[in-house]
């Protein structure tokens, strides 16, 4: 009965969206207010019916119905319940549900938040949000039925890939849609924009927060993900240019690149029809990191011929929204007449440089990503793109790009004064010269790459060069203490908020070069009390336990004592996971961190005589990428805190204004 | 169900960030004696693809292919291969698949030349927009006010007093 319920609210749903999408458009078109304002409460409709379809699928999983299929093949009855949760996504059914069920919650916020918003915009943009639900639950309903039902019911189901069995990359998910539907509202009141041919700085004021919340959600779940990698695959690395992982990574590229352009769209009103491109461009990677995980394009270009019905929607659906949008935006971009002017050097021509750099950087991580398939399409034989090509390719992209996050807050809008900017910037370049040449000086700096050093010259310029922004603002040291402390409170949020993530990135650079530099690692075999050195650590196998048991698998676990110069440190439990359905292993690593670095110990197979493979690594700076990840979205959530971008904030100064004149 | 069972294998895809088991690549006994032919042998496995994994290196890949292709390397840089003649070796027999870093030819001619031709692309729309402004704008990339702005200002400048 359950599933039925879900599958009805689903077909229902459908048919609100094909309201949602002609009703409000052709009122806007008209002008007729009654007409526009049927997307309000049609995407909250659309929200109810979506989580109602949601909501029964978790309690199927929840319970265990196994009479419906999807439950069958991703659940079993041993599983912790929180694993039962995440099930519901954690496989292609369920996921795309969640795909749609965020699309409705953005909608639903259009219409719950948007009262403030002109109603012919809002009415656009909601129906525009409503034609992609509409694509997506066509989707489910024709070729993904979450709530297909299988008789005669099996006893029990197939149990969930242990590698999905974890804290996490069960969250990892959520977050990742989050982001990448996140940019619909971008999308969406980018098309509003060009129906109607205006772009103004409320347009960007709406629209930028929402970008914001959509950059945070995907940077903390790409930074989930990465940091599953790194403890649960058991050789200490974090990022491996994966096709899946690049699919999470162009559109949080060129996020970034639309975040910072709007904020020229909304300062200065200029970089219109690029910001609106922007907008179409991020989407549209958002659907097609969708279709290349959802199609199983990446395996093959012959493993998705053998199945394509799914494969070839989801391509239709990006052709139908991404080559829509790019004609619309061909025919009325040209017409969109930015008002500010401003010179190569400022603050507007710094962003537009990172903005050209970001975009081809995104466009590099598409072309190696892709090429690949083309290659082998073309028949032009098999081609292999991997870490190797990305790194060689990424970090030249990135160098001028890092070094113009310093310089470019400096500069004044319109025309700033660059040779003044670098003169204030003498701290930031004495800050990098002494961490460039401390790192070569440093005990076991020397031993590392050559590029070591200028890699942490690099976030120590980025970090003194943010530093010294914020002390100009708030003249540090040049006023009365009095005055200083005033202009640390009166600081926008927004100013934080940059401050911060460009730390944030700053600690990330800083992260990545340590653990590429000097990563060290012993793999061997050991016995109970064998001791192997590393990095000034003595690690000691006491000794190994054998059956343990956790909630689904049976644990082999090593017990690890490691001593630095004859003191106690810390005790490592490395562990070796056997679940039983389906019955695959999993390690899980042992990690001590310092901050500075992690010790990081795995347990492997036994060798037959007593003994077990062990690979133990100590992993200079890798905290600092995932602490460096999560200073960026703090970042990010404090800009969003600034009053001005406040949901509704404009109505309230609005509503002030209207007072006042009564007043008056 | 056996459709199930054919179909699972797709789904998997988004939540497997990297698409490996627990990687336990690279076993004690494979390693050399000798620790600079060994890191050697690490940083050349590296860039060499274990061609039955999707998208993983011969270092990070616990295939017993990616296996046999470790300890072919190794013997190779025994017995006296440069590093460049050991990755020859693996091509001649394995062809350009085998390399993670694609070599520069007519076939790999857009893919590394593909981000440079879109950075210049870039500077050069960037470029064109700049000349396109100041055209419109005239030379000091300022223009005079037009009438409605005029107006504006009289008017801003008239409240000033006022207030």
């Amino acid at each position: 009965m359950i599933p039925e319920l879900g599958q009805f609210a689903l077909i229902v749903a459908l048919f609100v969206t094909v309201v949602q999408s002609v009703v409000p458009l052709v009122g806007a078109i008209r002008g007729d207010r009654t007409w526009m304002d049927m997307a309000r409460p049609a995407a909250l409709a659309q929200f109810a019916l979506i989580a109602t379809a949601f909501g029964a699928l978790m309690s199927c999983y929840v319970t265990s119905d196994f009479s419906v299929l999807n439950v069958v093949q991703n659940s079993h009855t041993d599983k912790p319940l929180i694993y039962k949760i995440s099930g519901v996504w954690a496989n292609h059914e369920g996921s795309m549900l969640l795909w749609v069920l965020i699309l409705s919650i953005y909608g639903m916020a259009v219409s719950v938040f948007g009262g403030n918003l002109p109603p012919g915009l809002r009415a656009r943009a909601l129906s525009v949000q409503a034609m992609i639900a509409f694509g997506f639950l066509l989707f489910i309903l024709f070729t993904s039925n979450p709530f297909a039902r299988v008789d005669p019911a099996p006893l029990n189901g197939d149990g969930l890939n242990p590698l999905l069995q974890d804290p996490g990359l069960a969250f990892h998910p959520p977050f990742l849609y989050l982001g990448y539907v996140g940019f619909s509202m971008a999308f969406s009141f980018a098309i509003a924009a060009l129906m109607e041919g205006r772009v103004d700085a409320a347009w960007a004021r709406w629209v930028r927060p929402w970008t914001l919340v959509a950059w945070c959600a995907l940077t903390l779940g790409i930074a989930m993900g990465s940091w599953w990698a790194y403890y649960t695959l058991g050789w200490g690395g974090w990022w491996y240019w994966d096709p899946v992982e690049n699919a999470s990574f162009m559109p949080w590229l060129s996020g970034t690149a639309l975040l910072h352009s709007s904020i020229v769209v909304e300062k200065r009103d200029t970089l219109k029809a690029w910001t609106i491109l922007l907008a179409i461009v991020t989407f549209s990677l958002s659907l097609l990191g969708t279709f290349l995980v959802r199609s199983g394009v990446l395996t093959s270009v012959h493993s998705f011929a053998a199945d394509p019905t799914r494969g070839v929607f989801v391509l239709a659906l990006l052709v139908v929204v991404t080559g829509g949008s790019l004609i619309l935006f061909a025919i009325r971009g040209p017409t969109l007449k930015g008002g500010g002017l401003f010179t190569p050097l400022s603050r507007e021509g710094s962003l537009l440089f990172n903005n050209v750099l970001m975009s081809t950087a995104a466009g590099t991580v598409l072309l190696g990503t892709l090429y690949p398939l083309f290659a082998d399409a073309l028949e032009m034989g098999k081609v292999s793109v991997g870490a190797p090509f990305f790194n060689a390719v990424f970090i030249p992209l990135m160098v001028p790009m890092v070094v113009t996050m310093a310089v470019a807050p400096l500069l004044s809008w319109k025309r700033g004064d660059f040779a003044g900017a670098l003169g204030r910037l003498k701290f930031a370049f004495a800050a990098t010269v002494a961490v460039a040449a401390g790192t070569w000086i440093a005990p076991g700096g020397g031993s590392g790459p050559l590029w070591a050093g200028r890699g942490l010259g690099l976030a120590a310029w980025l970090a003194a060069g943010t530093l010294v922004e914020w002390a100009e603002r708030v003249r540090l040291f040049r006023a009365p203490f009095s005055e200083t402390a005033d202009r640390i409170l009166r600081l926008p949020r927004s100013a934080y908020g940059m401050t911060v993530a460009h730390i944030g990135v700053a600690v990330v650079i800083a992260g990545i070069t340590g653990s590429s530099a000097w990563t060290q690692e012993k793999i061997q075999v050991m016995h109970p009390g064998d001791v192997v050195s590393l990095h000034g650590y003595d690690l000691r196998l006491e000794g190994t336990e054998d059956n343990l048991q956790g909630p689904n698998y049976s644990i082999l676990r090593a017990h690890f004592s490691v001593t630095s110069g004859g003191r106690p440190v810390a005790d490592l439990y490395p562990e070796k996971r056997m679940y039983r359905q389906p019955p695959r292993p999993t390690t899980d690593a042992a990690i001590r961190t310092n901050l500075l670095g992690d010790l990081y110990a795995v347990i492997g197979d036994p060798d037959g005589t007593g003994g077990f493979v062990t690979r133990l690594y100590f992993n200079p700076l890798v905290p600092w990428i995932f602490i460096g990840a999560i200073i960026m979205v703090v970042g990010g959530l404090v800009s969003l805190t600034d009053r001005r971008y406040r949901v509704g904030a404009p109505l309230r100064t609005a509503r002030a204004m209207a007072a006042q004149k009564g007043r008056a | 169900m056996r459709l199930g069972v054919r179909l699972r294998g797709l789904f998997m895809g988004l939540m497997l960030l990297a698409v490996a088991g627990p990687v336990m690549a690279v076993q004690p006994d494979e390693v050399l004696k000798d620790p600079a032919m060994e890191a050697r042998a690490r940083a050349l496995g590296r860039d060499l693809r274990c061609m039955v994994c999707q998208n993983q290196s011969i270092d990070d890949s616990d295939a017993d292919l990616a296996r046999d292709l470790r300890v072919l390397l190794r013997q190779r840089l025994v017995a006296g291969d440069s590093d460049e003649q050991a990755k020859q070796y693996l091509v001649d027999r394995y062809g350009d698949y085998v390399l993670l870093r694609p070599p520069f030819k007519t076939t790999t001619l857009v893919l590394w030349l593909g981000p440079a031709a879109l950075l210049l692309a870039g500077g050069w729309g960037a470029v064109m927009f700049f000349r396109r402004r100041t055209a419109s704008a005239g030379p000091a990339g300022e223009r005079p006010l037009d009438e409605t702005e005029q107006r504006r200002l009289k008017r801003l400048l008239s409240n000033d007093r006022e207030g």
